[in-house]
């Protein structure tokens, strides 16, 4: 008998082994299942997010090489409101005040908005605390009450409406967060790079500008690109504050859309949106291009 | 061909004395090292020197001239700074070019001085490469290069190797002397770790909460601390307190609380007065005999004592015993064919040379 338990243990430890394998075989064919599934929902949430997104504006673009008027199918294609856009005196005029707002308000923003970046983080100023605090809410407050309080305040101190009271107001408005996001910038490398320039017999303007500046450039670009967009996006503020002739592209748009409205808009929308992408591009590359990683 | 001069010192901030009254001379072509434990005021001195920290009163000399009030960038100062402070948008040839164009040398200068000093730190065709692309032993020499390339009276070292692991830092230890010599630039160090000041320093001074505890040569310091501070923070050490019963013959004798007699060949404070004692473990024999081998005893402070606990560490045994008068750390080199176990009786001595007599 002894002969024949052997060999009976060997077989049935040897099943057992087989058995673990096979179920060690499910269980990790399953667990790759799962992970499979685990993917597939990401990626279809992912895609419902993108689509949720992205649909509207696709429509809104493709509207714009419609024929119809009344964003009417079947899609035909025509350029024919990108034809009359350009012959839409109202709209240019109004972009054209958008961008020289836009593009002011971005320079003012970006280099007095630096500066003061630079003496919070590198200086001890006086009430640094506060000013720091005093950021917070023009950014918290939504900008129809601050439109309203600059409307009110800019009427009584004799500053009245147009484009130099727009500018002010674009300015005041992207301000903290041209601060915020070069002030970012300025704690994320550490100031002996200046004080070793200045060790290296570098006086402060050499070391401004060789050193600071390269390194803060990536938070300016981005505060400039804020900026802008905070600008040309302004509808709130151009509106209150533009005198009965002048108009900004927002709130040309939001009055033909209130008069009834063509596809005209649709194609500006269109280029508005072409011309954010490249400028986005342009600064995401220059970010790159200065910036330690 | 400098030297500099600190006169009187002291920096506050609000009520904490940073500085506190700090005279030190240091002097051309000398390598200097600042210890203290951190807080102590070391890098404040060193700061003050590069021009970003202003004493609140004193003078800082820089060959006799007194630069405490003028801007860094006109004090003719090198500086490595602990994590280098390399230009990341720069390559290693601009970084290094950097003091250089920032005086307006001509390009087909900076171009040799900087081909010269790459060669001198053994970096030669690294020029076009970005700090990152770097290690960490590379990165400390092209700042060491940078600070060095446009010929400053004083280099200004502020921890340098204390970001390179341990193997590296030796190294860098040796070439950063050869480098200093080579260059003959008086260098100021600061470092709290005291293997790198041996290494490195002609001089030291221990600092210890805004005030210079020693100044001396780092042998001297470490065979002689003058205080408890200097004792225990340059190398490990043994104290004992007693009552100085006065030099008679040239030993001094001083009882502790137990009624053990310890002598020494220094100078002691007059009968009756209290007096702390030290003595480094290395300079303690551990033995089973009555007088350490090969000596007649006579002369030797000769305790007995029980071994705690032996701390093996390969090259070398630490001993920890229990004296009647104290605990004691012995340091043994792992010579003896026989080790001694916990919990045996055996003797520990020394010679009164090495029974230091402490400053209270």
């Amino acid at each position: 008998m002894p002969d024949f338990a052997a060999p009976s243990i060997e077989g049935s430890s040897n099943r057992r082994a087989r058995i673990r394998d096979r179920m060690l075989a499910r269980l990790h064919s399953r667990q790759e299942t799962m992970a499979k599934c685990r993917k597939l929902i990401g990626y279809g949430y992912l895609c419902c997010l993108l689509a949720f997104i992205y649909v509207p504006i696709l429509i809104m673009i493709a509207m714009g090489f419609n024929e119809s008027s009344d964003y009417e199918l079947p899609f035909r294609f025509s350029l024919i409101w990108y034809q009359q856009l350009a012959g839409n005196e109202v709209l240019w005029r109004a972009g054209r005040n958008s961008v020289i707002l836009a593009v002011a308000s971005t320079i003012v923003a970006t280099i007095v908005g630096t500066m003061a970046a630079l003496a919070m983080s590198r200086y001890r100023v006086r009430g640094h605390a506060i000013l720091q605090i005093l950021l917070l809410p023009p950014m918290a407050v939504p900008w129809l009450i601050l439109a309203t309080s600059m409307l009110i305040f800019f009427y009584h101190s004799g500053i009245g409406r147009g484009l130099h009271a727009m500018l002010l107001a674009h300015v005041a408005l992207s301000l903290p967060y041209v601060i915020v996001v070069v002030g970012a910038r300025f704690q994320s490398f550490a100031a002996d790079l200046e004080e070793a320039s200045a060790t290296l017999g570098a006086n402060p303007w050499q070391t401004f500008v060789r050193v600071t500046l390269p390194m803060i450039a990536p938070g300016v670009a981005a505060a400039a690109l804020f900026a802008f967009a905070i600008s040309f996006d302004q509808f709130v503020t151009s509106y209150f504050l533009a005198p009965p002739g002048v108009t900004t592209l927002p709130v040309e748009i939001y009055a033909s859309i209130r008069k009834g409205f063509t596809p005209e808009i649709n194609a500006i929308s269109t280029i508005i949106m072409v011309v954010s992408m490249l400028l986005l591009g342009f600064v995401s590359r220059f970010y790159r291009f200065g910036g330690s990683k | 061909m400098s030297t500099v001069d600190i006169q009187q010192v002291t920096k506050t901030y609000g009520e904490v004395y940073a500085l506190d009254q700090v005279s030190l001379t240091f002097a051309d072509r000398e390598f200097f090292g600042l210890l203290g434990p951190s807080g102590s005021g070391k890098t404040t001195l060193l700061r003050s020197i590069a021009g970003f920290v202003t004493p609140t009163m004193g003078q800082i000399l820089v060959d006799g001239a007194d630069v405490s009030r003028i801007p860094t960038y006109k004090r003719d100062v090198g500086m490595v700074f602990q994590n280098y402070a390399l230009f990341p948008h720069m390559t290693v040839f601009e970084n290094i070019a950097y003091p250089l164009s920032v005086r307006k040398t001509k390009s087909a200068e900076i171009k040799s001085r900087v081909e010269r000093i790459l060669d001198l730190v053994q970096l030669g065709g690294y020029g076009s490469r970005r700090p990152r692309e770097l290690s960490g032993g590379q990165q400390q020499r092209v700042a060491l290069a940078r600070a060095l390339v446009s010929r400053p009276r004083v280099l200004l070292l502020d921890e340098p190797l204390g970001a390179l692991d341990r193997n590296l830092r030796q190294h860098m230890q040796i070439e950063l002397r050869q480098i200093q010599r080579e260059v003959g630039i008086t260098t100021i160090l600061v470092t709290h770790d005291q293997e790198e000041a041996l290494t490195l320093s002609d001089r030291i001074a221990i600092f210890r909460q805004g005030k210079v505890v020693q100044v001396g040569r780092p042998d001297d310091v470490y065979e002689n601390p003058r205080d408890a501070f200097s004792a225990e923070f340059f190398g490990s050490t043994n104290f004992l307190k007693g009552v100085s019963l006065g030099v008679q013959g040239g030993i001094g004798a001083v009882e502790l609380p137990d009624g053990t007699r310890i002598f020494t060949n220094r100078a002691l404070p007059h009968s009756g007065s209290s007096v702390t004692l030290t003595v480094r473990p290395e300079k303690v024999l551990i033995h089973r005999e009555q007088q350490p081998a090969g000596t007649s005893g006579s002369q030797w402070n000769i305790l007995p004592a029980n071994v705690i606990q032996p701390v093996y560490m390969g090259a070398s045994v630490t001993y920890q015993v229990s004296t009647p008068p104290s605990t004691f750390s012995v340091f043994q080199q792992n010579r003896e064919t026989r080790r001694f176990e916990a919990g045996e009786a055996v003797k520990i001595s020394w010679l009164p040379q090495h029974t230091v007599v402490l400053d209270d």
